[in-house]
């Protein structure tokens, strides 16, 4: 069995820091790492060889420095990564990104089985795993907190809000996980290093067989009109002086005034 | 893959209408209300879209809350939300009568649906949308979410592709008034899907047991931070909770660190709520959670920092010790209760 892992290098948010005075991100100096979500797919992935044999390529779009999550997944084990690194794949929405990675998935052929995390923590979508299987014309299950693989077929146990169902179809298919899915690896110190000498193909448009204007920018549907800080503060509060007895009870009279009590 | 389209041919506002067993979610009704606005700034129809099977007065009501026009998709293969059925049906609705925007709930089915026809559709679909509105002098969807981890807001456009969509958070937009008086069409669409040809089988199906309310749904909730996320703390923050017959909710950090689950976390990363009181306990206000809960009516902050940014959220606040301030008020409760 061949699974193919798409993953995504995002900025470690938690220890993003903004500006207190402009409000905005500071980017400089933000470790990335491989989005948590597609760690579990890429754990996943490996329970799935471990039980089944077979191989797991995984495959990420991204600026050059993606490079360091592919070698990480190969730490942790997958056999094979694919990058696609080039200025034309730059300003990618969900669509396009998703037509790319679709469009590399079938360059990569011989699949049975695709993971992706359920979202990135970054974007937070959650698009682009059922929209490649659009592209691929596959059942997307989505939201698997288990996965089992037997006689061709795919079985997921899905964590759809408040239901809970169980879910299955055959191979070829595509699925997104849950965090709750696994416990994700660390890789190995010595894998670490082997990682390192392996071959990464990068892979340009020229290797795609797409059509120019539906990567990057030019292929997305949906563009930024602009970004602003949100100014929701109401800003004015009224402190209720005192110690806690005195505030409570402050606090308890205006809470009948209000009628909420 | 569709070739260049001509975007005026699109025309009439949308909205998926989900449903369980013939009930509505809340967050399609509260998109009607949005919709209808959106619909009058483009001077069209505002139209739902419903599959499922059997229901029953279901279009009816979806006119009095605001529909002017209702299709409906009813088969026994379309009981239980599906991808593959679902996107058939809606797809095909799409390609026939050409809508110009489409707005669909944020819930767990809406982010599984929409992504999968924005593909099919060549359409581009912004994803937990907090604000939508129409740029009249363009005749654009202008769809509103927070990016980059919350701090900022971004603004986005579909110039050249139709339709529109967005996904839209649950519990951002007001439920709309219900007016049984409302006239509108019922359109059946055909169905021709057969269960034998569906790729994926339901082969089991259970609504989780949950405590309580769900959160999203409280009049009131008390909300739990990092600065009463320990175990004496979190007692005392339930039975205050009790007292004031409210739910107890929590920031990602308090999630994280294993105080309550996620479907009790407040803010960008979880729900957005609109209670009649919220009481932030040890909070201090980062804008990935207030982004939760400014919609909430009436807020109460208790920290012990005065510098605490939930402070500036807030209608009335208490600096302190939540393990001092938080007994002092309810024993005024339990006083006032007798």
């Amino acid at each position: 069995m061949h699974t193919i892992v798409c993953i995504k290098q995002v900025p470690n948010v938690k220890e993003v820091k903004w500006d207190p005075v402009t409000g905005s991100l500071i980017r400089k100096g933000i470790p990335s790492i491989i989005n948590p979500n597609d760690r579990n797919a890429i754990e996943a992935a490996l329970q799935l060889r471990e039980k089944h044999g077979g191989e797991l390529t995984v495959l990420s779009m991204g600026p050059s420095q993606v490079e360091e999550a592919l070698r990480e997944a190969l730490a942790m084990g997958a056999d094979k990564a694919v990058q696609l690194t080039d200025k034309e794949f730059a300003g990618s929405d969900t669509w396009a990104t998703s037509y790319t990675l679709g469009l590399a998935i079938q360059n990569i052929g011989g699949w049975d089985l695709i993971l992706c995390g359920k979202e990135a923590m970054d974007g937070m979508t959650a698009q682009v795993g059922p929209q490649i299987a659009e592209f691929l014309k596959i059942p997307q299950l989505t939201y698997a907190i288990s996965l089992e693989v037997a006689d061709g077929k795919v079985r997921i146990k899905q964590k759809l809000g408040k239901v809970q169902r169980v879910l299955e179809t055959s191979l070829p298919a595509l699925v997104t996980v849950e965090r709750e899915i696994n416990e994700p690896r660390i890789a190995p110190m010595d894998s670490i290093m082997e990682a390192y000498e392996k071959e990464i193909p990068v892979w340009t448009p020229e290797d795609l067989s797409g059509e120019a204007e539906r990567f990057g920018l030019e292929g997305s549907p949906t563009r930024l009109r602009k970004v602003f800080s949100p100014k929701v503060l109401k800003g004015n509060v009224q402190m209720l002086p005192g110690g806690p007895k005195e505030a409570a009870v402050e606090l308890i009279r205006v809470l009948k005034e209000k009628y909420i009590l | 893959m569709a070739a260049s389209i001509d975007i005026n041919e699109y025309r009439g506002c949308w909205v998926f209408v989900e449903q369980s067993h013939g009930k509505p979610a809340r967050v399609s009704l509260e998109l009607l209300g949005k919709g209808k606005e959106l619909a009058q700034k483009l001077g069209v129809d505002l139209t739902a879209i419903v599959v499922g099977d059997s229901l029953g007065s279901l279009p009816q009501e979806l006119i009095a809350y605001g529909a002017e026009k209702v299709l409906v998709a009813e088969d026994p293969v379309l009981k239980e939300y599906r991808t593959e059925p679902y996107a058939d049906v809606i797809g095909a609705a799409v390609i026939d009568r050409k809508p110009e925007v489409l707005i669909v709930g944020a819930t767990p089915i809406g982010r599984d649906l929409a992504p999968r026809l924005s593909f099919r559709l060549n359409a581009g679909c912004t994803a937990d949308c907090t604000g939508l509105d129409i740029d009249q002098e363009n005749r654009l969807f202008v769809s509103t979410r927070p990016a980059f981890g919350g701090n900022v807001v971004a603004t986005i456009i579909c110039p050249n592709h139709r339709p529109q969509m967005a996904t839209v958070r649950p519990g951002v937009m007001p439920l709309p008034e219900k007016a049984t008086a409302r006239r509108g069409e019922v359109v059946s669409l055909k169905v021709q899907i057969k269960e034998q040809d569906m790729q994926v089988k339901i082969l089991e199906s259970a609504e989780a047991a949950s405590e309580g309310v769900a959160i999203e749904e409280a009049e009131r909730v008390v909300c739990v931070g990092m600065g009463g996320a320990d175990q004496e703390t979190f007692a005392i923050i339930k039975e205050l909770a009790d007292l004031l017959n409210a739910e107890v909710a929590a920031t990602r950090m308090a999630v994280e660190a294993g105080w309550l689950t996620h479907d009790s976390q407040v803010g960008q990363t979880g729900k957005t709520i609109r209670p009649d009181l919220y009481v932030a306990c040890g909070i201090s206000g980062a804008v990935q959670h207030t982004a939760g809960m400014t919609g909430s009516k009436l807020v109460v902050a208790i920290n012990k920092d005065s510098r605490a940014e939930i402070f500036n959220y807030a209608d009335y606040g208490i600096v302190g010790d939540l393990r001092k301030v938080l007994p002092a008020i309810i024993e005024e409760l339990k006083t006032l209760r007798g």
